[in-house]
């Protein structure tokens, strides 16, 4: 090594520290690159997602989640058999196809098949009592309750987001008097207000002529204003809170210094700060609106027969449970999966966006 | 303290007069009064009746004479029984009282000592298999949890005989009712008994030598028992909102199966009396809570 100090630009001093620039080759590209150990920047909600696909919780619950949903927007085009469809063999009523068993088919099927040699589409879930395809219906009760969550957990979200940033952001009386009213509707018994309702809706209001909505019912319409009406109390609050300390940050001040609207910086530079809480919430309320309709529906408030809900179909395979146990377990199951998964999603998007339980 | 306590009160009596004035108006709004029914009657029959029960006057003088009876306890006539719905209300009650306080207990105990157990076993088995039945339990209905007992230990396995009032059988219906509200007394208990050990007097406890037992007991669930309390107003109206259905499956005749019956047969004056009586006693344990939540824990402001 020592003859390496030898260099051709002749040392003012011995003992200088100068250095050989001919001794130093450039780095090349590569070589930078491996010294560049800064992580990509990310946005707040890169750096959630992130941690969210991370918890194998999450991923589980979302898997679910998407299945649920594509059996639901596809089964009904793979089966051929309608919700409210009395199984008929060659046009003729086929008494004998009630209460069948999974993957069972009845004789005049069976005959069906031998006399044709073609195979008719199984009863996966097998029939209910009045001969309709019990899979189809599950399916259907299924879709009315992700309809439902998804329904009021939006009711929940723009109503509840709207009141409470408006209540955090006038402050003063018009804060006082607005939560005064979200106290009040927060402590009122929810269950027994629908339920109330919703008879009370039923007598009074006619929706059968309504496209969609005749054919859900009356009491799903109840159901939804109810929810619009109760429901966003807990939303409110919370966004109120947020607000009321979000809007103390100086680029609140800055922004309305210069000259912004309130209305802009609530959308602008409020909303967004809060929008870990709007997600948590509004993800959270889902399962509960779920809770809710199959509750109502085992009650006989629920939707419009002959669409089956989980819960009226549970509620109907009470009477014939001893003999045929699979028609309260498939429904019951169903409710169980889609709230558990949505429960266990709330808790994960709860872990992942909530910067207050960052570790 | 006397300010908070006069607000909370003033605000529950608003509450349970806003549910008075909804239930009432509501049930005016439904085509139909108490002595429509199959056989028509003359007109004149009908006026002698409607002003026999004060209907003929407008309905804010019912609403002024219903809520004067109310306050006696009279919540009037049965439209299809035709019996004091009072007296209803408090025979049904009665049962249902008992099942739900059974049903409290044994939530409560059994979440609190799950949820000890989780929180000092934090990330080990114990803790796992317990958060793994509690989380099931959060998802699953009272109706789903009460059908699936009735199904399994009463139908299938015939260990617990069915329902009779000649011979009363509790266990099902009391275990379908706590599941739910047990497994969320269990998460709040792990969660602020977590947050409690790892407090500063619990190190200092322990560096004095005190026993584990004694830290477990005194110093840690104590403490961590607050938030529960708080639980207790809401822990009521779910255990009084899940008995409508689990009292229904089993066939108990308490104020649960009672209410859904009414629903079915639109028994109106009923169902309003039910709302009634159970928003009230939901209000009260919602007060109640509340203020002992202040009494126990000193530190919370009182505003």
């Amino acid at each position: 090594m020592a003859a390496n100090y030898d260099s051709p630009i002749p040392r003012k001093n011995k003992l200088s520290l100068q250095l050989d620039p001919k001794k130093f080759e450039k780095a090349t590209d590569e070589e930078k690159r491996q010294q560049d150990v800064m992580a990509e920047s990310t946005t707040f909600f890169k750096d959630g997602m992130r941690r969210l696909m991370r918890n194998p919780l999450a991923i589980i619950s979302i898997v679910i989640l998407i299945l649920l949903l594509l059996m639901i927007i596809f089964a009904p085009m793979v089966v051929p058999y309608s919700y409210e469809e009395i199984i008929s063999v060659e046009g003729k009523r086929d008494r004998g196809a009630a209460n069948l068993k999974p993957f069972e088919y009845s004789e005049m099927e069976q005959q069906y098949m031998q006399k044709y040699g073609v195979k008719i589409f199984p009863h996966i879930m097998g029939t209910d009592e009045l001969c309709r395809d019990y899979f189809i219906r599950v399916v259907y009760g299924t879709r009315v309750s992700f309809l439902v969550g998804i329904f009021a957990a939006l009711m929940v979200l723009i109503i509840g987001v709207i009141y409470g940033s408006i209540s955090g952001y006038a402050g003063g009386k018009v804060d006082m008097v607005m939560m005064r009213i979200v106290d009040i509707i927060y402590s009122l018994p929810d269950t027994l207000i629908i339920i109330l309702l919703s008879i009370v809706l039923k007598e009074t209001i006619d929706f059968s002529n309504v496209p969609v909505v005749g054919k859900l019912g009356s009491n799903m319409v109840s159901m939804f204003i109810v929810f619009g009406l109760l429901y966003w109390v807990g939303m409110a609050r919370l966004v109120r809170g947020q607000i009321l300390t979000i809007k103390e940050n100086e680029y609140v001040l800055a922004a309305r210094s210069m000259g912004a609207s309130g209305g802009r910086i609530i959308r602008q530079h409020i909303l967004p700060n809060c929008l870990s809480v709007i997600i948590i919430t509004t993800a959270q309320e889902i399962p509960s609106a779920i809770f809710t309709e199959s509750y109502l529906s085992f009650i006989g408030l629920g939707v419009q027969l002959p669409m089956p809900s989980l819960g009226s179909l549970a509620n109907a395979a009470r009477s014939g449970m001893q003999s045929y146990p699979w028609k309260l377990v498939f429904p019951s199951v169903m409710i169980i999966l889609i709230v558990l998964a949505f429960n266990l999603l709330g808790d994960a998007l709860r872990d992942a966006f909530d910067p207050k339980l960052k570790q | 303290m006397a300010k908070y306590i006069i607000k909370r009160i003033i605000m529950a009596i608003i509450t349970i007069f806003l549910v008075c004035f909804i239930t009432f108006f509501a049930m005016n709004a439904v085509p139909g009064g108490p002595f429509n029914s199959e056989k028509a009657k003359s007109q004149a029959v009908m006026d002698v009746l409607n002003k026999r029960y004060g209907l003929d006057q407008p309905v804010g003088v019912q609403f002024i004479n219903y809520m004067k009876n109310i306050m006696h306890g009279d919540f009037g006539v049965s439209l299809t029984t035709g019996r004091d719905i009072s007296d209803t209300i408090s025979t049904r009650f009665a049962v249902s009282a008992k099942i739900g306080l059974m049903a409290v207990v044994v939530a409560l105990i059994l979440g609190i000592v799950l949820g000890a157990i989780a929180a000092l076993n934090r990330n080990k088995w114990p803790d796992h298999v317990i958060i793994f039945f509690v989380t099931l339990f959060t998802a699953m209905p009272s109706f789903v949890a009460g059908s699936f007992l009735l199904l399994v230990f009463c139908i299938q396995l015939g260990w617990v005989p069915v329902w009779s009032t000649s011979s009363p059988n509790y266990v099902l219906p009391v275990i379908a009712l706590s599941l739910s509200p047990m497994a969320y007394i269990t998460r709040l208990t792990k969660t602020s008994m977590l947050d409690v050990l790892g407090q500063d007097y619990i190190r200092t406890a322990k560096a004095k030598g005190v026993h584990r037992a004694k830290i477990i007991f005194v110093h840690a669930l104590r403490n961590a028992l607050i938030p529960v309390i708080t639980y207790v107003g809401p822990l009521t109206a779910q255990i009084l909102t899940g008995s409508l259905v689990v009292e229904n499956i089993f066939t108990i005749g308490g104020l649960g199966s009672a209410f859904v019956d009414s629903i079915t047969k639109r028994d109106y004056t009923l169902i309003m009396g039910v709302t009634i009586f159970l928003a009230v006693i939901m209000v009260i344990a919602n007060l109640i809570s509340d203020l002992l939540y202040k009494v126990v824990d000193p530190r919370i402001r009182l505003d």
